[in-house]
């Protein structure tokens, strides 16, 4: 087995391995059932000797940069700039493929599959976009693919359901519980026990047992090394302020991991007033790991509730639990109105129709602004927001605002 | 306040052990609070032949169950059941034979490791199966569960490689939980072949009980299940009749359905 020691890892310090057991500080961990363990064990060891491998790490970089479109550029924001007082820059994550950061970790897991002799992928997503790209990836690599998806989340993202059919992916409503994300990772997870032998889960967030969470921010760091580079060249020095909006976080991480061991930048989290995790949830033992979950008094966990449908997970990845138990990075809520207003704000201003998810990133720095005055603010711009535009008509329509 | 000198569980260990001398084992599932009269399901479950009873504890996000076991937890959640109010209604009557509370981790963390066996050796449950908690991660639970003598049931699955069994079978309490197919809880029209490779491979490296679950329906799977192990649990299938509309007495009657068909196959004291 190749030691991960010879491979890069960006913020070693505050954003290192997890220890054996799969724990950042207090939180992580492979809490799965028995049929469960070796799936997740045999990922683990397939990864630590893939990531190990220069010729992992190359092909992957290679696929990223002549499939997925990487480097992403990062772009200065100079009318929104000039009106909110601060240098805002943007890490243009949804100029990918598939037109979000989801991409980065999808492929890293497809190749992974691959050479683990998988041949079939199975993922879940809420608002579509991890399941469009592994789709993509499936379609790409020759294997077979069946995503589940909460029968809300299909209603709200059709558009994204028929994409994933286009590519030749199943989609399987999942009908358990509130019919969202939460439900999609509990029938995946429900699905994986019963066809280990072929199939990989493709997890879609910094989230779920050891070793997903560091697996994929390892997949997305490519955002942050890139980004760190890119701000330097525009600005000559490093960002202020780090911002992404999270849901399980992996656009987060991938972007904080740039950053974390430069004490000076700030590193901040958006999240959905509705499914605030850091901000009003509690340490649980959901979905693999421990980590914040927003429950009632006995510990069941409460549904999410949040105008984007990727943010729509009442949990929070279990290394920036860590990292939001520990300080180092800050997580505030916005409200979906603050979100419709940036998303309208970042498309007249920049000529940039944002994610709804990424706009819970914007909505942040609008309302902090006063604190912001001439900072440079690095927004990860996550994913694109056309996938959102019926939606947000049809809401506007509703307020007489249309 | 309770002193561990209070409250402390018999071994459930000890009992399967010299129970499964006399005859195979039989543990149905009930989920508390599936109907509004779920502890006379017990009682009647407990008529019809039962050696132990697993009483399952209603978790939001149950992601190691099947279809059934899910809406059975839907209803019991809708009903208002939680774990404290389950351990309370247990603890009002006696019953018969041992109790084991089965649940997700997150149930127990929240409710705090030492309240929650206390309190469940005040409801009668001897035991705890706690699927999504693996031995590595289960010390906290155990200490605490030490100290008022109740034993923690561990799982093994067709795929856990022999290094692991040997541990599994090493810290498991009460008894093994042979789990009978790659999948989730549910019923099942046969048992599949890998429960039993898999019961041998138990016995072959303890004399723990192994007691095999998951899928079994009827008497044919009972019987199927029990011939390489000490015994089976019925969950789903229980489940289904009430969820159903099936009565106490239709329901139970599948559990005196699988009890004799246990007894005709592999005769009492024989
Ligand atoms: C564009 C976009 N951003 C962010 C997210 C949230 O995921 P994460 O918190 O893992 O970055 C999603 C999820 O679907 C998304 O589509």
């Amino acid at each position: 087995m190749t030691d991960l020691s010879d491979a890069p890892v960006a913020s070693p310090d505050q954003m290192g391995k997890p220890d054996e057991l799969g724990f950042f500080g207090e939180f992580g961990g492979r809490y799965v059932g028995e049929p469960l363990i070796g799936a997740c064990q045999e990922v683990e060891d397939a990864f630590v000797d893939a990531w190990g491998d220069p010729a992992f790490r190359a092909e992957f970089l290679h696929v990223l940069n002549t499939y997925g479109g990487r480097p992403s550029p990062t772009t200065e924001c100079h009318n929104l700039s000039e009106q909110l007082g601060c240098r805002l820059l943007l890490k243009r994550e949804d100029l990918n493929h598939t037109g979000s950061h989801k991409i980065n970790n999808v492929i890293g897991q497809a190749l992974l599959a691959k050479r683990m002799g998988k041949t079939r992928l199975i993922a879940e997503t809420g608002a579509g976009q991890h399941g469009v790209a592994t789709a993509t990836a499936a379609a790409l690599l020759g294997m077979s693919c069946t995503v589940y998806m909460g029968e809300v989340d299909m209603k709200r993202q059709a558009l994204n359901v028929f994409r994933m059919r286009l590519l030749g992916t199943e989609v399987v409503p999942a009908m358990s519980g509130s019919r969202t994300l939460k439900d999609a990772v509990n029938e995946a997870m429900r699905a994986w026990v019963s066809e280990v032998g072929d199939t990989h889960y493709c997890l879609g967030s910094v989230m779920g047992p050891h070793p997903y969470p560091w697996m994929v921010r390892t997949f997305h760091e490519i955002i942050g090394i890139e980004a760190k580079e890119q701000v330097q060249a525009i600005t000559g020095g490093l960002p202020d302020v780090a911002v992404a909006c999270v849901g399980g976080g992996s656009n987060a991480a991938g972007l904080f991991a740039g950053f974390a061991d430069d004490p000076s930048v700030r590193l901040v989290g958006a999240e959905p007033a509705g499914g605030a995790a850091a901000g009003r949830g509690v340490p649980a033992i959901v979905h693999g790991m421990r980590a914040y979950f927003m429950q009632d008094e006995v510990g069941q966990v409460l549904e999410a509730e949040s105008i984007s449908a990727g943010l729509d997970y009442p949990g929070l990845g279990p290394e920036h639990s860590h990292l939001a138990a520990t300080k180092r990075a800050e997580y505030f809520p916005v409200t979906d109105d603050e979100v419709l207003e940036a998303f309208k704000l970042l498309s007249r201003t920049e000529g940039i129709i944002p994610a709804l998810e990424s706009a819970h990133a914007i909505a942040w720095v609008a309302k902090a602004k006063d604190e912001l005055q001439g900072q440079t603010v690095l927004v990860n711009m996550s994913g694109r927001g056309d996938k959102d535009v019926e939606q947000v008509q049809d809401v506007l329509i509703a307020r007489g605002e249309m | 306040m309770m002193t561990v000198a209070d409250v402390r569980a018999p071994s459930l260990e000890a009992y399967l052990t010299e129970r499964r001398s006399q005859r195979r084992l039989l543990m149905p599932y009930v989920t508390a609070g599936v109907c509004p009269d779920w502890l006379e399901l017990v009682d009647a479950v407990i008529d019809a032949g039962a050696d132990a009873i697993e009483i399952g504890i209603p978790f939001s996000d149950p992601a190691i169950d099947g279809t059934t076991i899910q809406e059975a937890t839907v209803v019991a959640l809708d009903a208002g059941m939680t774990p404290g109010k389950a351990l309370a209604e247990l603890k009002e009557r006696p019953f018969g034979v041992p109790l084991i509370a089965m649940t997700h981790y997150n149930l127990v963390y929240r409710h705090g490791h030492e309240r929650f066996a206390t309190d469940m050796v005040e409801a009668g449950c001897w035991a705890s199966i706690l699927p999504d908690l693996p031995f590595e991660h289960a010390g906290e639970w155990t200490a605490a569960a030490d100290a008022v003598g109740v034993e923690n049931v561990l799982l093994a699955a067709p795929v856990t490689s022999d290094e692991r069994l040997a541990q599994v079978a090493e810290k498991t309490g009460g008894f093994v939980y042979v789990v009978s197919t790659m999948g989730t809880t549910g019923a099942r029209g046969a048992v599949d072949d890998a429960a039993g490779a898999l019961a041998t491979r138990v016995k072959s490296v303890t004399d723990k009980p192994a007691v095999i679950g998951f899928g079994i329906s009827n008497g044919e799977t009972a019987v199927a299940a029990a011939e390489h192990a000490d015994g089976v649990i019925t969950a789903s299938a229980l489940m289904r009749r009430i969820l159903d509309g099936a009565s106490i007495e239709e329901a139970a009657s599948l559990v005196a359905e699988i009890r004799t068909a246990l007894d005709e196959a592999y005769p009492p004291g024989s």
